[in-house]
C-alpha cells in the first residue's frame, strides 16, 4: 500500500498518468473517494497515460464511458447511480470487466462484492487543513 | 390533401422509458412516459421510482397506451423511430429491440435518431414556426451542448463539457446539501430565497474552445464552501449557496450560447434538455436575447426532459429524405452528433 499527497489537480492528473504506466490489459481498478475528492480528474490522468486523447467526461449519468483510441482500451465507470447487481448485470458490466481491457469503476466501494480479488483499489481524501489537498492511496499496484 | 406522416417514436437512453405518436414532426398525439404511468391495469399498482430503468417490463405497455390514447392503430404508424445512442447500452438496446420487432413485423420502415437531437427538435413541437438555422443550447444531465443547428440534419458541434454536465452538477450539489433527486428543481426552489451573488464561486473559461463548458471545478467550490461551515460547526446557508450556485451555472450557459450565437451571426437561439426547464436560466437568456435583438424558443417543461415525442419529431426529417436505418441497427453508447452515417 502506498500513500501520496496531491497538493492540487495537476498532481491528481499526474498521479493517474504515472499509474497507467503500471497497469495492464485486463486491469480492474476501483476508485473510492466522496464527491469533489478527484475521481473523475485521476482518470483524466490514467487516460493521457494511456495516450486517449479524447476528453474524458465524467460517466455519472451514461454509468459507463469507454475510450477506444489508446494504447489499452479504457472503459470509465461510475456505478453510484447503479440500484442493485441486477442493473449491472443489464448493462453488461461483467462482460466488460472480463473483456481484457482496462476498467476503472467510480464508486466501487457499493460494488465491492462484485469485483474480483486482485482489484487495484485506490482511495481519495479530503484534509481538513487545506481544500485542494488530497491523500490518495493505492492498494494492489507497485510503488509507482 | 396531402396526408399527415405518423410517426412512433421509442426512447429508452436512461432513466425513462416514453412512447409517443407525433404528426409531421410537430403535432403531438400522445406522449407517455413510464415514470407518470400508472400501470394499473398491467401491474395492479404505481410502478415504483425505483423501476424507473426497468425498460423491459415496461416498454411494451408503454408503446401500447401511446398508440391507444393517439387514437390510432399500429397499422396507421408510417415508421417507428428509436433512440440509439448516446446513452446506455442496456437500456438502448430494449427500445431498439422493440422497434425493430415492430418495423419488422408491420413492414414499416426503420428510422435511427440521436438523442441530441431528438432534444433539439423538442422546439419543433412547441413552436411549429421554428425552422434552423440557429443556435441551440442542449443542457442536461447527461449532455452539455452548443450546436450550431444548420438544417434539420444538419449541427455543428461548438462546444461540449469537458468533465460534469451542467444537470449533472445541480444533481452533485443537491446530493451534498441533502436536497435529494432529482437536484434541478430542488436547488431552483432553494434558490429563490438566497442570494445569488453571496458567494463568488468560478465561472470557466476555454481560450482554446471559448464554448466548451467545465463545471467540475464549480462543483469542487461549492462543496469546499459547505465543508467550511461544516468544519466550523456553522450552519450551512444552503439558500444562499443554491442561489449563487444556480448564478455560477447560467452565467457560463448564457454567456457561451450568446457568444456563439453573436459569432455565428445567428438571430435565434434554442435551449433544451432538462437544464432547459431552469426558470432562472430561461429569465437571464431571455434577458440577453432581447438585449440583443435574438429571438428565444423554449419547450416546455414536459419536452425538455427525455421523452419519445422529440424522438419521433426528429425522425420525421429523416423519413420525408427517406434515411432508413438498416434492420440490423445497433445501440450507439457514445454517439456524437453528425455521426448518424444513415
Amino acid at each position: 500500500m502506498q500513500k501520496y499527497v496531491a497538493h492540487n489537480e495537476n498532481d491528481t492528473i499526474e498521479l493517474g498518468q504515472k499509474t497507467a504506466g503500471l497497469l495492464k490489459a485486463g486491469d480492474i481498478v476501483a476508485l473510492e473517494g466522496e464527491l469533489g475528492t478527484g475521481k473523475t480528474v485521476f482518470v483524466k490522468g490514467v487516460a493521457k497515460g494511456l495516450n486517449i486523447r479524447e476528453h474524458v467526461t465524467s460517466p455519472t449519468f451514461n454509468i459507463v464511458h469507454s475510450y477506444e483510441g489508446g494504447s489499452i482500451t479504457l472503459h470509465h465507470f461510475d456505478v453510484y447511480r447503479v440500484s442493485d447487481e441486477d442493473e449491472l448485470f443489464e448493462i453488461g458490466f461483467e462482460e466488460y470487466l472480463y473483456k481484457g481491457d482496462i476498467c476503472i469503476i467510480e464508486w466501487a466501494d457499493l460494488i465491492k462484492n462484485m469485483l474480483p480479488e486482485n482489484t487495484i483499489w485506490i482511495k481519495l481524501e479530503r484534509t481538513d487543513e487545506n481544500p485542494d489537498r488530497r491523500i490518495i492511496t493505492i492498494r494492489g499496484l507497485e510503488p509507482v | 390533401m396531402k396526408k399527415d406522416i405518423i410517426l412512433l417514436g421509442i426512447e429508452s437512453s436512461c432513466d425513462e422509458t416514453s412512447a409517443a405518436v407525433v404528426t409531421n414532426g410537430r403535432r403531438v398525439l400522445s406522449n407517455i412516459i413510464a415514470t407518470q404511468v400508472k400501470l394499473h391495469a398491467e401491474y395492479g399498482g404505481v410502478v415504483p421510482e425505483i423501476a424507473s430503468r426497468k425498460h423491459v417490463e415496461l416498454i411494451i405497455p408503454v408503446i401500447d397506451k401511446a398508440i391507444k390514447e393517439a387514437g390510432i392503430t399500429l397499422n396507421d404508424v408510417d415508421a417507428i423511430s428509436v433512440t440509439y445512442g448516446p446513452g446506455l447500452v442496456g437500456t438502448l438496446l430494449v427500445g431498439i429491440s422493440a422497434a425493430k420487432a415492430i418495423a419488422f413485423s408491420l413492414d414499416k420502415p426503420l428510422i435511427a435518431v440521436n438523442h441530441i437531437e431528438g432534444h433539439i427538435a423538442a422546439n419543433y413541437i412547441s413552436s411549429p414556426e421554428l425552422e434552423p438555422p440557429f443556435i441551440c443550447l442542449v443542457a442536461s444531465g447527461g449532455h452539455s451542448h452548443i450546436v450550431h443547428v444548420k438544417g434539420y440534419r444538419d449541427f455543428a458541434v461548438l462546444g461540449r463539457t469537458r468533465d460534469d454536465a451542467a444537470g449533472e452538477a445541480f444533481d452533485k450539489i443537491a446530493r451534498v446539501l441533502g436536497l435529494g433527486y432529482p437536484g434541478g428543481p430542488a436547488i431552483e426552489k432553494e434558490a429563490v430565497s438566497g442570494n445569488p451573488e453571496a458567494f463568488s464561486f468560478p465561472r470557466v473559461k476555454f481560450s482554446d474552445v471559448p464554448y466548451d463548458f467545465s463545471f467540475s471545478g464549480l462543483k469542487t467550490a461549492v462543496i469546499n464552501t459547505v465543508h467550511q461551515f461544516e468544519q466550523k460547526r456553522m450552519p450551512v446557508p444552503v439558500a444562499d449557496i443554491c442561489a449563487s450556485f444556480q448564478n455560477a451555472v447560467v452565467d457560463v450557459l448564457v454567456g457561451n450560447t450568446l457568444s456563439a450565437a453573436l459569432e455565428y451571426k445567428s438571430n435565434v437561439i434554442c435551449i433544451a434538455g432538462g437544464v432547459a426547464a431552469n426558470s432562472a436560466l430561461r429569465k437571464r437568456m431571455s434577458e440577453k436575447c432581447l438585449k440583443n435583438g435574438i429571438s428565444l424558443y423554449y419547450p416546455p417543461v414536459s419536452l425538455c426532459t427525455d421523452n419519445a415525442a422529440m424522438v419521433a419529431s426528429a425522425a420525421y426529417f429523416y423519413y420525408i429524405d427517406e434515411k432508413w436505418s438498416a434492420n440490423d441497427l445497433n445501440a450507439v453508447p457514445g454517439l456524437k452528433l453528425n455521426e448518424n452515417g444513415i
